[in-house]
């Protein structure tokens, strides 16, 4: 019953997109409507996702070691900070994933306001305990990095105090979820949160320049390229990629949980090769 | 460019005096995804328990007949 219910409400939204547009761009919109409406089904996604992930993994964990190998082996020690600087390989990424992961969860949010289809709910459902780890984990090597170069573990400045932020904001979205019992209202109340929330990612991004900070400036500049030597540099953008990958692999595992657990009753995952053996 | 930074291996893990800030960060970085990574796996077996449960005849008669739904 859940399953046909749901099925309606997606045709609806799927309706939506070429009325709303003119005539000329109705037939365009319908056509890639099609491709687009294939992978907002459950099912289909389900066996995308399971010939993506083992890829994406073997990519992420391929990249992360060859990152790090060069970043902690082959990179030479940094003039200022020794090598208290390599803590770099992991925290910037981090950072970067933490960021990008919340502003993939507030587009996900964003969708499924607006269309109303399941898949892109439970899609920012998947990213969130993901993006919540990565912020912890940048505060964490921030805090690992800032001990020995500025001496405290903790400042409260703009940007480690955006950063507590996006933290908690993650886990105010995964508590709010887990909170309401009706999947459909906890959907509705979590992406409300994950689209407010997202001012706070320009806030994090530009605090170094709008306020005097104690956190170093951006790393990655066209200016800054003669501090920062070659291999530090192939190291930072390797361990980057890795990190994208890994989230990739991960955060589709998580959405085919997802997936499986709310399509439980479904005619589809009765049908999966995987119950048979 | 030398192809490596280090001297011998107990430079490599000293750090230059570094190395509990370091590899304090790289050691939580790694489990910290090797922990997700494992536990997103044993969700999946367990969704798919879940799944298979619902699916097996015998649970499904077992619940009917405890809530009293006549065969």
């Amino acid at each position: 019953m859940t399953f046909g219910m749901t099925t309606q409400r997606l045709d609806r939204g799927v309706r939506l997109t070429p009325t709303s547009l003119s005539p000329a761009t109705a037939n365009a919109a319908t056509i890639a409507g099609i491709g687009w409406s294939r992978f907002a089904s459950p099912q289909a996604f389900d066996a995308l996702a399971g010939r993506l992930i083992p890829g994406l993994f073997v990519a992420a964990v391929a990249l992360l070691t060859a990152g790090l190998a060069i970043g902690f082996v082959v990179a030479p020690t940094d003039h200022q900070q020794g090598d208290a600087y390599r803590i770099i390989f992991v925290h910037v990424p981090a950072a970067w994933m933490a960021m990008v992961i919340y502003l993939a969860m507030a587009f996900w949010a964003a969708v499924g306001l607006v269309l109303n289809t399941r898949l892109s709910f439970m899609a920012m459902q998947a990213l969130a305990p993901t993006g919540a780890l990565f912020a912890f984990l940048c505060l964490w090597t921030g805090a690992l990095w800032g001990k020995p170069t500025w001496g405290t573990w903790w400042v409260w400045d703009a940007r480690l105090t955006s950063v507590l932020i996006l933290l908690f904001l993650y886990i105010g979205f995964i508590a709010l979820q887990a909170a309401i019992d009706d999947p459909r209202r906890a959907d509705r109340a979590g992406a409300l949160l994950a689209l407010v929330g997202v001012v706070n990612v320009p806030v994090i991004y530009f605090s170094v320049q709008w306020w005097n900070t104690l956190h170093q400036g951006a790393t990655i500049s066209l200016r800054s390229a003669p501090t920062m030597a070659g291999t530090m540099l192939l190291a930072l953008l390797l361990s980057t990629l890795g990190l994208w990958a890994y989230v990739a692999a991960a955060v589709l595992r998580r959405l085919r949980c997802i997936v499986l657990e709310r399509e439980r009753h479904a005619q589809w995952v009765g049908r999966l090769p995987e119950l048979r053996s | 460019m030398t192809l490596m930074n280090w001297h011998s291996f107990g430079d490599f893990l000293a750090m230059g005096g570094y190395a509990r800030y370091v590899w304090g960060s790289v050691l939580v970085f790694v489990a910290a995804l090797a922990v997700e990574w494992v536990a997103l796996g044993r969700r999946r077996r367990a969704a798919m328990a879940q799944v298979t449960l619902l699916r097996n005849p015998a649970t499904t008669e077992k619940r009917d007949a405890e809530r009293g739904v006549p065969a």
